[in-house]
C-alpha cells in the first residue's frame, strides 16, 4: 500500500482514532458530516444555475431549473447551516455551561429528522419540480395548473421534519441552559434564563458597576440561546403555513378545489416574511455573532471586549429581528407606508448598527490579545468578518424605499447582499469554527495538509467576493433574479460570476479531500459506529 | 429629473469605494494582529464613536436619499397626487392586458399606471432596450398596485413580469410597450426592446 493510499484510508499519521471517541463527539461530527455534504448539494445546485446564466442547458428543462432554484437555497440553508451551526451549538452549550446535554436522544432525532427531511424535499424537486421558490408567494404554491399537489405534499413534508427537527433542537437547549444535571446542586433557572436571553446584561447597563449582576451564562450561549427564540419563532411560521398549503393540497388531490382568494396575498406574504426574516435577519445575525465572540475568546483566551454591551445588544436584536420584515415588501404597492418607513427603512437600518458592533467588538477583543498567529481559525474568522462588513451595508442599501424601486428582484440582491452574507460572512465564520473544533472533537487528529487549508482559504474568500461582485453588477445593469436570458444579455458578468464559482466549488472540493486525508475514510465510516462510554461525556478525561 | 441610471451610477461609485475601503481595513487589521503588542487598553472612546459613526450613517443614508431621488417622495405621497394619466393595466394567466400598444406617454407628465392581477402574484418593471430597469413594482392579487412616475427623456420601454409565477411566467414580456415622445433635445429611441 502505498503511503498515499494508506493516509487516505487511515488518516494522516493515524493520529485520528474514531474508536476514542465519546458519543457527543461521534454525534457532533455526524452533525458536520452530513452538513458539509449538503453543502457540496448546494454548491453543484449553484454552479448547475451558474452556468444556466451563460447559457441554458439543454438537458435541464424550465421547470427542472425553477426545481434546483427552489431546493438549492433550502439545501443550503437548512441542509447544510442548520446542521453544522445546530451540531456544533449541541456541542457547545454543554461544554460552555460544563454540564451534560439535557437529551441526547433529542439531539440524535434533531440530526435524522433535518437530514432526512431535506433529502425528502430535495429529490421531490429532483424528480417532481414542485417550484414555488422558497418565498411560496401565495397562491404560487397551491396554483395545480402549474405544480402536482402531491409533489407538492411530499415537498412540503420534507421541510415539515427539518421544522419538528429543529423545535426539537431549541426545547434541548433552553432545556440544558436550565436544567439540574442529576446528582448536582439546583441551579436557578430562571437566573440561567434572563442571563442567556440577555435581561441580565440589558440591566446592567442601567446599574452603577458595583451594584451589576453576574452572568450566569457566558456570552456565547447567551447568543445562542437568543437565536434559539428566533428559531422557534420562525419554525412555528413555517409550520403553520406548511399546514395551510397542505389543507389545499389534500382537498385538490381529493377532488375539491379551495378558493386560493380565502387567502389575503398580502397579508399571506407579510405574516411568511416575518417569519422568514428570523432567519435572514434574525437568527443567522445573532448566531454569527455569538460564534465570532466565541472564536474570538478561544483564539485570544481574553475576555470578550465591551461585554455588556455586546450582552445588551443581543437582547436589543430581539426587537429588530422582529419588526424588520417590511423592507422585504417595499416594491409592494398595497403595504402600508408606515410600515415601509418604520420597518422596511428605520429598523434595518438599525442592523447596521446591531452587525457593526459585533464586528467591533470581535476585531477589538482580537487586537487587545496581539500578536497573534495567523491560524486557520484566525483567518476564515476575518474572512467571515469581512463578508458582513461588505454584505449588511449592501442590505441596507436596497432597504430604502427609493432605491428599492430599481433594486428589487435584480442580480444585486442575492449576489452582494445574500451570497456575500452567506458564502463569505456565515459560511467563513462556520469553517473558523470547524477548523477549531477539529482537534477537540477528533481527539488530535492532524490536518494533513496547510497548503490546501490555505489554498481553501484564499479560493473561497476570492471566489465568494468576485460571484457577489459580478452578480451585483450585472443586477445595477438590470439583471432579474428568478428569470432566464438566452440573448447573452449579461454575458460577460455571468461568466465572470461563474469562473468565482468554479473557484468555490474548488475550494469546497480542497477542503472535503484535506479533510478525509485528516481523518481517513476509515475514520469516517468509524464516526458512524456506535460510540462507547456515556452521552454524558463530552471529551475524553484523557483528551 | 435624476434619472434610474444617475442613482445607479452613483450608488455603484459609492459601494465600490465603501467595498474597496473596507476590505483594506480587514486586511490592514489582519497583518498588524500578527504584529506588535497588546496596547494596554482600547479606548471606549473609539467604540462609542464607531457605534454614533454606524447610527449616523444608517440614518441619513434614508434622509438623503428621500432628497435626492425624485421618485422617492413621489411614491410616498403618490395618494394625494393628480396624475395627468392614468393606465389600468390588467394580469391574468401569465398575460399583461394593456388598453393600448403601445401606451403613448407625453414627456413630463405625471402618469399612474394601475394594476391588478387576478390569480398569481407577479411583478410589473419596465426596462430600457439595453435591459437595464428604469422601475419596477410588484402586483398582488386582491390589491391595488399603482405606482407615479414621471418620465424625463424620449423612449421605448418593455414590460416584463419582475417577479417569478412559476415556469409558465419566464416569457411575460410585451416589447417596446411603452413609448415616450415630446422631450425637447431628444429623439424618440426607436430600439428594439430586449427579452429577459
Amino acid at each position: 500500500m502505498s503511503a498515499f493510499t494508506e493516509t487516505l484510508m487511515e488518516g494522516n499519521e493515524r493520529a485520528f482514532r474514531p474508536e476514542t471517541l465519546t458519543p457527543m463527539q461521534k454525534l457532533t461530527l455526524r452533525y458536520v458530516i452530513i452538513g458539509l455534504g449538503y453543502y457540496g448539494f448546494a454548491a453543484i445546485e449553484g454552479m448547475i444555475l451558474r452556468i444556466y446564466a451563460i447559457e441554458p442547458i439543454p438537458l435541464i428543462g424550465t421547470k427542472h431549473y425553477f426545481g434546483i432554484l427552489t431546493a438549492h437555497p433550502l439545501v443550503g440553508i437548512f441542509g447544510s447551516t442548520y446542521l453544522l451551526a445546530l451540531g456544533a451549538f449541541t456541542f457547545v452549550v454543554p461544554l460552555l455551561m460544563k454540564k451534560p446535554l439535557w437529551s441526547f436522544r433529542f439531539a440524535k432525532w434533531t440530526l435524522g429528522l433535518i437530514a432526512v427531511g431535506t433529502f425528502i424535499f430535495w429529490f421531490t424537486d429532483f424528480i417532481a419540480h414542485y417550484a414555488p421558490l422558497y418565498t411560496l408567494y401565495w397562491p404560487l404554491p397551491a396554483d395545480f395548473s402549474q405544480f402536482g399537489p402531491l409533489a407538492g405534499s411530499i415537498f412540503i413534508s420534507g421541510i415539515a421534519l427539518v421544522m419538528v427537527g429543529t423545535a426539537l433542537w431549541v426545547i434541548n437547549m433552553f432545556m440544558t441552559i436550565a436544567h439540574t444535571p442529576s446528582g448536582a446542586e439546583p441551579q436557578p433557572a430562571g437566573k440561567l434564563l434572563a442571563s442567556a436571553l440577555g435581561f441580565t446584561g440589558l440591566a446592567n447597563l442601567f446599574r452603577k458597576k458595583d451594584a451589576r449582576r453576574e452572568h450566569f451564562v457566558p456570552l456565547p450561549v447567551a447568543a445562542i440561546a437568543r437565536g434559539a427564540v428566533d428559531v422557534a419563532l420562525n419554525t412555528s411560521v413555517i409550520l403553520f403555513t406548511g399546514v395551510l398549503i397542505l389543507v389545499y393540497m389534500v382537498a385538490e388531490m381529493l377532488g375539491t378545489s379551495l378558493k386560493t382568494t380565502a387567502i389575503d396575498a398580502l397579508l399571506y406574504k407579510n405574516w411568511f416574511w416575518w417569519g422568514l426574516d428570523l432567519i435572514a435577519d434574525g437568527l443567522v445575525l445573532i448566531f454569527v455573532a455569538g460564534t465570532w465572540y466565541l472564536l474570538a475568546n478561544l483564539i485570544t483566551g481574553k475576555p470578550i471586549f465591551m461585554q455588556n454591551v455586546a450582552r445588551a445588544a443581543l437582547a436589543v436584536e430581539l426587537v429588530v429581528s422582529w419588526t424588520v420584515w417590511s423592507h422585504h415588501l417595499l416594491s409592494d404597492q398595497p403595504q402600508p407606508e408606515v410600515l415601509k418607513i418604520v420597518s422596511g427603512e428605520m429598523v434595518t437600518a438599525f442592523e447596521l448598527f446591531t452587525q457593526g458592533l459585533a464586528f467591533f467588538i470581535t476585531l477589538a477583543t482580537l487586537w487587545s490579545a496581539r500578536p497573534l498567529k495567523m491560524t486557520n481559525p484566525l483567518k476564515f474568522l476575518l474572512g467571515g468578518l469581512l463578508g458582513f462588513a461588505l454584505a449588511v451595508p449592501a442590505g441596507i442599501m436596497q432597504a430604502d424605499v427609493g432605491l428599492n424601486r430599481i433594486l428589487h428582484n435584480t442580480q444585486w440582491v442575492v449576489g452582494p447582499h445574500v451570497h456575500v452574507a452567506v458564502l463569505v460572512g456565515l459560511t467563513m465564520t462556520l469553517y473558523s469554527a470547524v477548523y477549531y473544533l477539529l482537534p477537540v472533537l477528533t481527539n488530535g487528529a492532524k490536518l494533513w495538509s496547510q497548503k490546501l487549508a490555505t489554498f481553501h482559504f484564499w479560493a473561497h474568500l476570492a471566489g465568494g467576493i468576485g460571484m457577489g461582485a459580478f452578480m451585483g453588477m450585472a443586477g445595477l445593469q438590470g439583471m432579474l433574479r428568478r428569470s432566464i436570458y438566452t440573448n447573452d444579455e449579461f454575458l460577460p458578468y455571468m461568466v465572470l460570476a461563474g469562473i468565482c464559482g468554479a473557484l468555490l466549488l474548488a475550494a469546497l472540493a480542497a477542503f472535503l479531500f484535506n479533510i478525509v486525508m485528516t481523518v481517513g475514510l476509515k475514520g469516517v465510516v468509524g464516526i458512524f459506529r456506535r460510540g462507547k462510554g456515556g452521552v454524558e461525556v463530552l471529551v475524553p478525561a484523557t483528551a | 429629473m435624476v434619472d434610474s441610471q444617475t442613482v445607479l451610477w452613483g450608488q455603484t461609485l459609492i459601494y465600490t469605494l465603501y467595498a474597496l475601503t473596507i476590505i483594506c481595513v480587514v486586511a490592514w487589521v489582519a497583518y498588524q494582529l500578527t504584529r506588535g503588542h497588546a496596547p494596554p487598553k482600547i479606548p471606549t472612546k473609539l467604540f462609542y464613536g464607531f457605534v454614533a459613526f454606524l447610527v449616523v450613517t444608517g440614518i441619513s443614508l434614508h434622509i438623503v436619499t428621500y432628497n435626492t431621488i425624485p421618485w422617492s417622495p413621489q411614491d410616498l405621497h403618490r395618494s394625494e397626487a393628480q396624475p395627468d394619466q392614468v393606465f389600468e393595466i390588467s394580469v391574468a394567466d401569465h398575460r399583461f392586458e394593456l388598453p393600448s400598444n403601445p401606451i403613448t406617454i407625453q414627456c413630463d407628465q405625471e402618469v399612474l399606471f394601475d394594476v391588478t392581477s387576478q390569480d398569481l402574484t407577479y411583478g410589473f418593471g419596465l426596462f430600457r432596450a439595453d435591459s437595464s430597469m428604469l422601475f419596477q413594482m410588484q402586483v398582488v392579487p386582491g390589491h391595488r398596485n399603482d405606482l407615479l412616475w414621471t418620465f424625463g427623456e424620449n423612449g421605448v420601454y418593455t414590460i416584463h413580469s419582475t417577479e417569478y409565477s412559476g415556469p409558465e411566467g419566464i416569457d411575460m414580456n410585451v416589447p417596446n410597450a411603452v413609448r415616450v415622445i415630446g422631450c425637447e433635445g431628444a429623439s424618440a429611441e426607436t430600439a428594439e426592446g430586449t427579452t429577459p
